[in-house]
């Protein structure tokens, strides 16, 4: 589904470098979480894989097709909900579809030849609002809401879009606990019954063993080779206080540590 | 149920306004102070003549200057916005002449443009135009970053996002700055509508009826002068509350 290829990037001109021959293979139906402290290129891998940044060489395949743009099918949903303050929880989950109307199936904006049913898509927008029980709220404005139904709001933009690629940047982060651990078990249940191929950024190593199959743990340095871990407890959420799950957290927790020393080591 | 109450409290208003007048008038009881029970008849009948006329020119002067800034500042408000290495350099710019009042160039602009409809309309354009480029401008480049990413990820070029973002974004800030500069604008209209012309309300009240002491018929025109400020205000405030339902949230 995902594939990178020679990957280098640095930050702005001859900043520091991030990604340096860095290739990674995500295949279909793969949840996938990334971990790593702040700084690392986390949101950057991110970015890069949904278009809104570019590799400065290597490159980046989504479905078989190289990335120059945003793709029609990837489904970003952001930490910050990036809902539009003037339009209603209806209107804002409906923007995807608006603009795939006003372009049109172009193939470029709108996955080419994507129909226009009225009908269907909003069955859609009731589908998914509802699934994510934020369907009374439709009337509502995003600043009427908790940060916990806004997120929920901009996760029913995106899959109503029906995306075959799922990428969250910290989706949760700025949620309570309570709330983020609902969450997560929503998106856990919802990869259970769609398959859909994800990639979650985040920087809270328990999330990245709920939400993902494999975890890619980012360096603060220069990454080029890739650390993942396999990781069975994927939606365990049950397990989160058993050994097996502590160890696991346990083992991110070391990884991330010895990174962290290696640097440090480097800088000195 | 919230029209009826504020339609209530216009009339209240309107009513303590010509109470306050009536009272005033009797106080001080000169020529110059006329009761509204003299002026408000007078004024009615006036309009369906040659004031109405006045009133329409006058009108048609600021609509057009409203039209004309609309036209030349958002979309220049929105790309300062949005483009804050052009803000940076011509930011210190717009934040000299913002203050300035813009009627002192009033000479300026009618040795340049002429004495005519054209340079009236250019002037009030003028204070309109920095009104709305900056309120629009400090709207635009309050959007988020992840706003426009994440509606870029939804499939936006470039004229989806103006059209879904950008649009919608600055037309509360349009209208809130034609709503708060419109007064002046009025006001500079009357000014400018003192020298050379035919038609208009500021000819009216100075030329017509002050300068050969009709003072009635002075106030007639005062009312229709502060009528059409009022009809401004509540029309352009009645299209906010339309357009912008996100700000009025109780």
């Amino acid at each position: 589904m995902i594939a990178v290829e020679n990957l280098c990037f640095a930050h702005g001109d001859g900043g520091r470098i991030i990604f340096d021959n860095f290739s990674l293979t995500i295949r279909q139906g793969e949840a996938w979480t990334v971990i790593g402290p702040s700084g690392c290129g986390k949101t950057t891998l991110l970015f890069l894989v949904a278009g809104l940044k570019m590799p400065d060489s290597g490159r980046i395949l989504v479905g078989g097709e190289e990335i120059r743009r945003p793709r029609p099918s990837t489904g970003l949903v952001l930490q910050d909900h990036g809902l539009l303050p003037w339009a209603t929880i209806y209107d804002n989950t409906k923007l995807g579809q608006k603009i795939r109307q006003f372009y049109g199936p172009d193939g470029k904006h709108s996955p080419a030849g994507i129909s226009f049913d009225h009908e269907r898509d909003e069955e859609r927008i009731h589908h998914w609002l509802s699934w994510l029980g934020i369907e009374h709220l439709k009337e509502m404005y995003p600043s009427q809401l908790s940060r916990g139904q806004r997120q929920r709001a901009a996760i029913a933009r995106t899959l109503v879009l029906e995306p075959d690629l799922l990428l969250m940047d910290e989706p949760f982060s700025a949620l309570d606990a309570p709330i983020r651990e609902e969450l997560q078990k929503v998106m856990n249940s919802f990869h259970k019954q769609s398959g859909l191929t994800s990639l979650t950024v985040t920087h809270d190593i328990e999330e990245a063993v709920v939400l993902g199959e494999k975890i890619l743990v980012l360096s603060e340095n220069c990454n080029s080779a890739p650390q993942v871990v396999d990781n069975h407890l994927l939606g365990a959420m049950e397990k989160r206080n058993s050994t097996e799950f502590r160890e696991k957290c346990r083992e991110l927790h070391d990884l991330l540590a010895t990174k962290r020393d290696n640097v440090a080591e480097e800088r000195e | 149920m919230k029209n009826k109450g504020s339609l209530f409290s216009t009339l209240a208003g309107v009513l303590m306004l010509f109470v306050l007048w009536q009272l005033l008038s009797l106080v001080v009881n000169l020529p110059i102070l006329p009761s509204p029970l003299e002026v408000v008849p007078l004024f009615l009948h006036d309009m369906c003549g040659e004031l109405g006329l006045h009133f329409l020119a006058s009108s048609g002067r600021v609509l057009a200057a409203v039209l004309i800034a609309t036209i030349f500042a958002a979309p220049l408000g929105l790309l300062l916005g949005q483009m804050p290495k052009i803000d940076r350099v011509v930011g210190p710019l717009i934040a000299i002449i913002y203050p300035i009042p813009k009627i002192i160039f009033l000479p300026v602009i009618y040795v340049l443009m002429g004495i005519s409809d054209f340079s009236k309309i250019t002037l009030i354009a003028i204070i309109i135009f920095f009104q709305i480029l900056v309120v629009v401008r400090d709207e635009a480049s309050g959007l988020r970053k992840e706003l426009i990413l994440s509606v870029k990820s939804l499939g936006a070029g470039r004229r989806a996002l103006f059209r879904y973002v950008y649009l919608p974004a600055s037309l509360p800030g349009v209208l809130t700055a034609l709503r708060v500069s419109v007064g002046t604008a009025v006001a500079v209209l009357f000014i400018a509508e003192q020298s050379l012309t035919s038609y208009g309300l500021g000819y009216y009240i100075v030329i017509e009826t002050y300068q050969v002491l009709l003072y009635k018929e002075m106030y007639a025109g005062i009312m229709g002068m502060g009528l059409l400020g009022v009809l401004l205000y509540f029309a352009i405030y009645s299209i906010e509350r339309k357009v912008s339902k996100h700000l009025f949230i109780q």
